[in-house]
């Protein structure tokens, strides 16, 4: 709790999160029919792939939505068994998604504490303890700084900021807790185009810290912009993984719309 | 697996230079707009406590004598709405979290007769309180554990379910009729006045029942902004999902808050005995309605997570000096539920505008950013 953000980067270290096998079926319906993942301290992996192509899911068994039928889920080389989003949570998996889940009631420090509020004494019944609300406004103050995160005021309601910034709060809460993994689910997707610029600067700094992040996204563009590896699912199955570059850009296109390879379904 | 730094090849943002700051820069006309938007949303939340204080001008103007702006006067107003004061505050608590409490008045009926009852069969002050603050309790526990393990739809039925058994049982209780007689400490706090306090009144004017009223105040203004559990509040009230996501109790919470609205009906019942040294098992008749149109009227948000107890004070406060008002102009006291419907209506369109307003604040910040 005390170390918001890692600071060192190791270079080749046991992946945060490694995925072996992931099957889940819904009925007759196969979501997700074999699928590996891996995904490293200071690294961003794109995750691409067409509606209805399994990425959701995938990402919802992760961060303990649903649980896998099969396969096995490892959080820094050891098995974990993840049925809750608490145990994600517990295990440093943050996940963002396209509803951000904040609170626009509240302020940004608010938001960052809720659920897990800085308080005491300890004997009292959660409930009942007291708020030590400048040392949960410090923390987020500092975080924000540390992510080059600027509000135009730091404690006015989460209702009163455009959708950027309401992206980089919840962003910023989802590294707030020593977090190893922050999963985006789509973070530019209701932005502008300065506005998604300024979260992909953010996903950046994320890296930089050493975080490990998992991006899905629609835009290719995006995707080449921050992304180390880009990884294409269909029909629930993994199609390819290529380093996102511009060489691999028409590969990771025809992956996606299934138009060549070997691996069509 | 796939190397470190063929693998940043083709990436479009420079990571070395250093970049410019998430969030916008100090844009003048920005700083202007903006600053003219949040002057609109403090007028909204102020706007309450602004029409109370017009309503007291106009009377004192408007009253034989100024006779309104008295401290007998001033100090019946108070007496008289601090029943309504309190179960307000409870409401408020319900309403926070989105909800509604509409057993109210019959609780505080049930509590009325509780405590008078008890008394006149025990004679012991003690017992009677205590039975009546746990009778007050229940009913809110009922309501709240309905709502979250009975699963109900939404809080309008259970506590249109309680709201029926609560009058019911207080008419039974009482076996119909008032109840005379309550224990010396509820009819001082509700019905007596402060002679230390001066004014023109020699048995003094300071009701004891705006002391509680204020007791319970600080209670409430310190559960939601200093204790965890507040914040549970406006969590749950502010977005339900969230409040799941990031681990928010949110059933112990909307559970405590019904149970609080049901603890404030005892209060608030209290009051009311203390003040006519008697218990009816129709004092709280449609006092559920005052309790809600106090919150709203006072600039809580029936959407939930908005509002604090100077909302409920303020509205428990119109409506006493409404009521106040037309009986002193002489003018029909039912006039006082028209208004207070017409009050209504333009509160919730007053809330209304306010998101609207927020929203066009957020997109402008979308726009500049």
């Amino acid at each position: 709790m005390t170390d918001a953000v890692h600071a060192v980067v190791p270079s080749e270290v046991e992946p945060v999160l490694s995925v072996r096998g992931a099957t889940k079926t819904f009925g007759a319906v196969v979501a997700l029919d074999d699928v590996d993942l891996e995904v490293r301290s200071g690294e961003v992996l794109a995750l691409l792939g067409d509606n209805g192509a399994g990425k959701s899911t995938l990402i919802k068994c992760v961060s303990g939505v649903h649980k896998l039928d099969r396969g096995e889920i490892r959080i820094d080389g050891s098995p974990v068994h993840i049925t809750s989003a608490a145990d994600a949570r517990s295990n440093g998996i943050e996940t963002v998604y396209q509803d951000l889940a904040l609170f626009d009631n509240l302020n940004p420090t608010a938001n960052f504490f809720a659920g897990r509020e800085v308080a005491g004494p300890s004997w009292l019944p959660r409930g009942l303890q007291w708020m030590k609300q400048k040392e949960m406004s410090t923390r987020t103050k500092d975080l924000l700084d540390r992510l080059q995160i600027r509000l135009p005021d730091f404690d006015a309601d989460v209702a009163l900021m455009s959708g950027g910034q309401r992206q980089a709060v919840a962003v910023a809460r989802a590294v707030a807790f020593s977090s190893k993994l922050v999963i985006l689910d789509e973070p530019t997707a209701a932005l502008g185009l300065r506005e998604s610029a300024r979260v992909l600067q953010l996903v950046d700094r994320l890296r930089a810290s050493g975080v490990a992040v998992i991006l899905i996204s629609h835009s290719m563009d995006h995707v080449m912009a921050v992304a180390d590896r880009a990884m294409v699912m269909r029909g629930g199955r993994k199609i390819g993984e290529v380093p996102a570059t511009a060489d691999n850009q028409e590969q990771l296109v025809s992956w996606i719309v299934g138009a060549r390879g070997s691996t069509t379904v | 697996m796939i190397d470190d730094e063929s693998s940043r090849v083709g990436v479009s943002v420079d990571r070395a230079t250093p970049q410019p700051e998430l969030g916008e820069g100090s844009d003048a006309s920005n700083d202007r707009s903006s600053g003219a938007i949040k002057g609109v949303l403090l007028a909204l939340k102020t706007g309450p406590l602004f029409i109370l204080a017009l309503m007291m001008l106009f009377l004192w103007a408007a009253t034989e004598g100024h006779v309104f702006m008295t401290f007998g006067n001033i100090g019946n107003v108070l007496e008289q709405s601090s029943g309504v004061c309190v179960i307000a505050l409870g409401q408020l608590l319900v309403i926070l979290t989105r909800g509604i409490d509409l057993s109210i008045g019959s609780n505080v009926s049930l509590c009325c007769v509780m405590v008078t009852v008890v008394y006149r069969d025990t004679n012991s002050a003690w017992l009677a309180i205590g039975i009546t603050l746990l009778t007050g309790l229940s009913v809110g526990l009922v309501n709240g554990l309905l709502l979250v393990w009975g699963r109900l739809p939404h809080p309008f039925i259970a506590t249109l379910a309680t709201l029926s058994i609560c009058a019911g049982l207080a008419l039974y209780i009482a076996g119909g009729s008032t109840v005379l007689g309550s224990p010396e400490i509820v009819h001082k706090l509700g019905g007596g006045r402060i002679t230390e306090i001066p004014g023109a009144d020699p048995i003094g004017w300071f009701p004891y029942a705006t002391l509680v009223v204020i007791v319970f105040t600080v209670i409430c203004a310190v559960i939601l902004h200093k204790l965890v559990w507040g914040r549970w509040i406006y969590a749950v009230g502010g977005s339900p999902e969230a409040a799941v996501r990031t681990g928010v109790p949110m059933n112990a919470t909307l559970i405590s808050v019904y149970a609080m609205s049901g603890l404030s009906g005892a209060i608030g019942g209290m009051l009311f005995v203390g003040t006519a040294n008697a218990g009816s098992p129709f004092t709280g008749a449609g006092m559920e309605l005052s309790a809600i149109a106090a919150v709203i009227i006072g600039g809580g948000s029936f959407l939930g997570g908005r509002g604090g107890v100077l909302n409920a004070l303020t509205g428990a406060l119109i409506l006493g000096v409404m009521h106040n008002g037309l009986n002193l102009l002489g003018l029909d006291p039912n006039f006082q539920y028209i208004a207070v419907g017409l009050v209504v209506i333009v509160a919730v369109e007053l809330d209304v505008l306010r998101a609207f307003v927020e929203n066009r604040f957020r997109s402008m910040h979308a726009r500049l950013a």
